[in-house]
This record gives structure tokens, sequence and C-alpha cells, in this order.
């Protein structure tokens, strides 16, 4: 590949991300209008920058509770997830057990069903067990296709170690808890992270059954959007501040793992 | 060859009970809905197979599937050869594939009826960005709540913003797997530009790709939120794809009974068709 050809294939990616950018950049700009401004008529800039949306969200606890809520739900389902995953994702890379093909599958096919599937007996089940309506709940139930996927990036991971490992430390007199958080997790350090950046993801993004397994205490942010759509006529500009706020918290884990997100599936086995 | 060692079921275990408690019961609900009739107070009565049988031949059902059948084949058939071309042109090294990465990644990082809503407000006809530019400025008759065709392109512009960085990380991430070597050797044979793709890099991205088509046929299988919060299935029923339907019947209506077995078949037909894409798609790797 010459120089010159590269240079003109960058373009590809450039307007792709611009591409990308143009419902975003929408998104921002509207939350920056005022109501009057947004109905009266097209502009591609605000015309009146107005920071009111961010302050009825910032201000209102039905509001900012929303994000709280989220955020506490799936960091509690990321924690699960990779916590439970981890020796799972071992016992796969490592031995041989009666099923263990069958139960690799059988999990994967977790993601398949569809959320819409699920909505009603979730409600049912978690109204069972009297979790409904609590961050809990939806952080289990994310589970369902969550722990598949950490147990998939996890294990495709591990199968990059060398067994010797294992062996040296076996031998070097490790118990298995010992040489499992003090050697073991350390040397697939990039592989949690990866697991960790898809758990928070799918939890985060999802909204039909965090909606279905929450009432008050336990709202997310999503959920008090629909709701505001519908309720408060249609206030465009508050939508879209809040939306906006929602971009962020996604912005920020992506930068942090940047440079793993590549590699993340590529390790992983098919 | 692995240790052969039945112990380490103990180490499997809390994923098997978590998984298995958020899979099993509410499955075991459903299947107990699709075999029986409700007219409410908790009063239940056998129907049998009834709802099978009926909703396989109903009409509904035939023009959602086909619906969801012409959205997941429309979406494949852009997304996966423009993820690739893309992740081909990215460049391997330096300060913008920080910057591309971050960017490609942010769209599937944005709460599903955040896109929805987002896309409205982007294609609204009068004051949406593109809803604007095409009435005004191109001067196209664009109103996808009127016109089914507009909500159809609509709905694939939609899903191709949000899904298409998912090939092309995975894509990128085979292809930066390649040494340097493969190229240079190929360099030396004269492979031209195409030979390369085929003999090199393609077969390097076959196993991510693998991995990039299934996530995209079960999630846009089963694409719900966006969809609903954009179009809200219509004009009329143009959009209403199955996952769309099935809420309509079973939430809208109440019907639990014909709810219960079109999630059944649903899930049916997703499993058969992931494990056709599955033993396909690795049938050359276990020979």
């Amino acid at each position: 590949m010459t120089q010159p050809k590269m240079r003109m294939s960058i373009l590809i990616p450039i307007l792709y991300t611009l591409f990308l950018m143009l419902p975003i950049y929408w998104l921002v700009a509207m939350s920056f209008k005022t109501t009057g401004e947004i109905l009266s008529g097209f502009s591609l800039f605000p015309q009146t920058w107005t920071f009111d949306n961010y302050r009825v969200i910032f201000t209102d606890p039905t509001w900012y509770w929303g994000y709280i809520n989220s955020i506490i739900y799936v960091s509690l389902n990321t924690v699960i997830s990779v916590t439970v995953a981890l020796p799972a994702a071992y016992a796969f890379s490592r031995y041989s057990f009666l099923g263990d093909k069958h139960l690799f599958f059988w999990l994967l096919t977790n993601r398949m069903a569809p959320a819409a599937v699920f909505a009603l007996p979730f409600f049912q089940l978690y109204s069972a067990v009297e979790l409904f309506d609590t961050h809990l709940a939806v952080a289990l139930a994310h589970c369902l296709f969550n722990i598949p996927l950490a147990v998939w990036i996890l294990e495709g991971f591990m199968g990059g170690v060398p067994k010797e490992l294992d062996e040296t430390a076996a031998v070097d007199g490790y118990s298995f808890p010992r040489f499992f958080v003090t050697i073991f997790l350390p040397s697939i350090k990039a592989g949690v992270g990866v697991a960790a950046f898809f758990c928070f993801m799918f939890s985060w993004v999802e909204l039909l059954l965090a909606k279905t397994l929450t009432a008050v205490a336990a709202k997310p942010i999503a959920a008090t959007m629909t709701k505001t759509a519908s309720s408060a006529g249609y206030e465009l500009g508050l939508l879209a501040a809040a939306g906006t706020l929602t971009i962020i918290p996604g912005a920020i884990v992506i930068y942090f793992v940047r440079n793993y997100i590549a590699k993340g599936f590529a390790l992983g086995r098919v | 060859m692995k240790k052969a060692y039945q112990k380490a079921w103990f180490l499997v275990l809390p994923v098997l009970l978590l998984v298995a408690f958020n899979a099993l019961i509410p499955m075991m609900t459903v299947v107990n809905y699709s075999v029986q009739e409700t007219f409410g107070n908790n009063l239940f009565f056998w129907e049998g197979l009834g709802w099978f049988e009926k909703l396989l031949n109903s009409d509904r059902f035939h023009a959602a599937l086909g619906r969801q059948f012409m959205f997941t084949g429309l979406i494949l058939v852009i997304e996966v050869p423009l993820g690739i071309a893309i992740a081909l042109a990215m460049p391997r090294q330096g300060i913008w594939v920080p910057f591309f990465l971050v960017t490609m990644a942010l769209p599937m990082l944005i709460p599903w009826n955040v896109v929805g809503a987002m896309w409205n407000i982007f294609t609204l006809p009068d004051i949406g960005l593109l809803g604007y530019f095409m009435n005004h400025t191109l001067g196209i008759d664009y109103d996808m709540t009127q016109n089914p065709f507009a909500a159809w392109v609509t709905i694939i512009t939609m899903d191709v913003w949000h899904w298409t960085s998912l090939v092309v990380l995975l894509s990128y991430a085979g292809l930066v797997s390649i040494p340097d070597a493969y190229y240079q050797a190929a360099k030396i044979d004269g492979a031209t530009r195409w030979a390369v793709f085929r003999y090199i890099q393609l077969p390097k991205m076959k196993q991510v790709l693998t991995i990039a088509i299934l996530l995209r046929f079960m999630d846009s299988f089963n694409i719900y939120t966006e969809i609903f919060v954009l179009t809200g299935g219509g004009p009329g029923n143009s959009t209403t794809l199955l996952s769309i339907d099935l809420v309509k019947i079973a939430l809208g209506q109440f019907d639990l009974g014909p709810a219960a077995a079109m999630s059944l078949i649903y899930f049916a037909i997703t499993l058969l068709i992931s494990w056709l894409f599955y033993t396909l798609m690795t049938k050359d790797d276990l020979k």
C-alpha cells in the first residue's frame, strides 16, 4: 500500500464519523434552544443559547434521580456479571466437563430471546420474590444477557494465557483462590476491562426490562424521558437535554477502554 | 487437550443459577400461558396447541414476520459490507485511530429510546436537520409519519447509523492482528489488492465477522425500542416488526395466550437461524 493511497482512503472513515456525528449534533443543538425557537422554525445553530433545559434536569429530583438510579443498577449489574463470569470462564477455558459445550451454547442462546417476550414474566417473577422496583431487580434481570457475553469474552482472553502459568503456581504451592486473584487476574486485566465495558454498555442502553421492573424508587432515566415526552406536552428541548446527558457516561467509559475495544472480541472464541 | 475435571461444575454453578433463574422461570411462564386462554380474574382454560395453530395461519403474523425478515436482511446486506469497507480504509496506527474508535463506538452507548427520540428530532419535516434538508433544500417530499417508504428508509438508516460501528470495530480488530510479514510476502508474490483481501484479510476476519453477523442478526431480529419510539410501528402497520406486534398483543390487548405462543415461535425462529449461521460459518474450522 502506497502512501498517497492511504491518504485518500482515510476519507472513508472521516465521512463515516461525520455521518455518525450529525444526529448527535442535532440533539445537542436542540438541547440549547428554547421551546419557542424550536417550534418557530429551522435554525442550524441555537439563536439564543439557553441552559434552562439543563437547569430543569439538575434541579428536579425526578429527573436527576433517574440518572442516579440508572448508574446504580448498571454498576451493580457490571460487578455481578463479571464476578460470577470469571470462575465460569476459567472452567470453560481450562477444563472439559460433562455437558460443557451444550452449556456454553445454551448460555449464548439467552441473548437471542426477545426482551419483549420476557417483559411480563419478569414482572411477575420479580414481584413474587419481592424485588420489584429495586435496583437489584434490574441488575439481576440484565444478567440474563450480560453474563453469557462476559463469559464469552473472558473465556477468549483466558485462552490466551498459557496453562504453564497455572501449573507453575500449583508447584509453587499457591492455593487456587490465591493463584486466581494474585496471579491469574492481573494477567487478564484487559479482558476484565473489556467484559466490564460490554456489560456496562448493554445494561445502560436497555430500557424495556428496566422500565418493566421499576415504578418509582428505581426508575431509570430512560423511563423518566418517555414519561415526560408524553405527559408534559412535547418539550423537545428538555427531551434533547436529557438525551444529551445520557450520552456522557457512555462517552467517559469508552474513553477509558479505547485501547482495548478493538482487541475485545478479536480474542474471543467462535 | 483440556483436562477432564468434573468439579469444574462448581465454578460454573453461580452463572448457571443466575441465568437459569432469569431464563427458565420466565420461559416456563410463557410456555404455561401459550397453552391457555384467559378472560382475566386469574381464570385460565386449557387451549392446547390452538394458539400456535391460529398464529401460524394468521395473515397478521405472516406480515409481521415478512417485515422482520426484510428489515434484518436489509440491514445485514448494508452493514456488513459497509463495515468491512470502513475497517479496511481505517489507518492502522497514528493519532487518528483512538479518535475514530471512540467516535465510532459512541452511537452504541446511547440508550435505545434516546436513539429513537434523537432520530425523531433529526427527521422532523420542518424543524429536523435531515427533514428540513430533504424537504426544503432538495425539494424531496419526505415525511416518515405519512409515507411508508420514507419510514422504511429512516429505520434502515437509523440502524445503519446505530450498529455499523460494531462490524467496523470487530473487523478492524481482526485486521490489526495480521502480521506485516503477510503483506510483505503478498507484495513479493505480486498479489493484487483483491487477492490480498480474499486470501489474507478475509480469512483473518472470519472469526470476528462470524461474531459480528451473529450479534447483528440476533439484535436486529429482536429490535423493539428504537423503532417503537421512532415510528410506533406506523404509518399504518408498515413498520410493525415482530417484536412491536408482540408487545401490542401482550401489553396492549393483554391477550396473554396468543402473545406467549407468538413469543415461543419467535424465539424458535431466532434460535434456528442463529444455529444455522453458526454451523455454516464454523463448518470449515471443524474439518
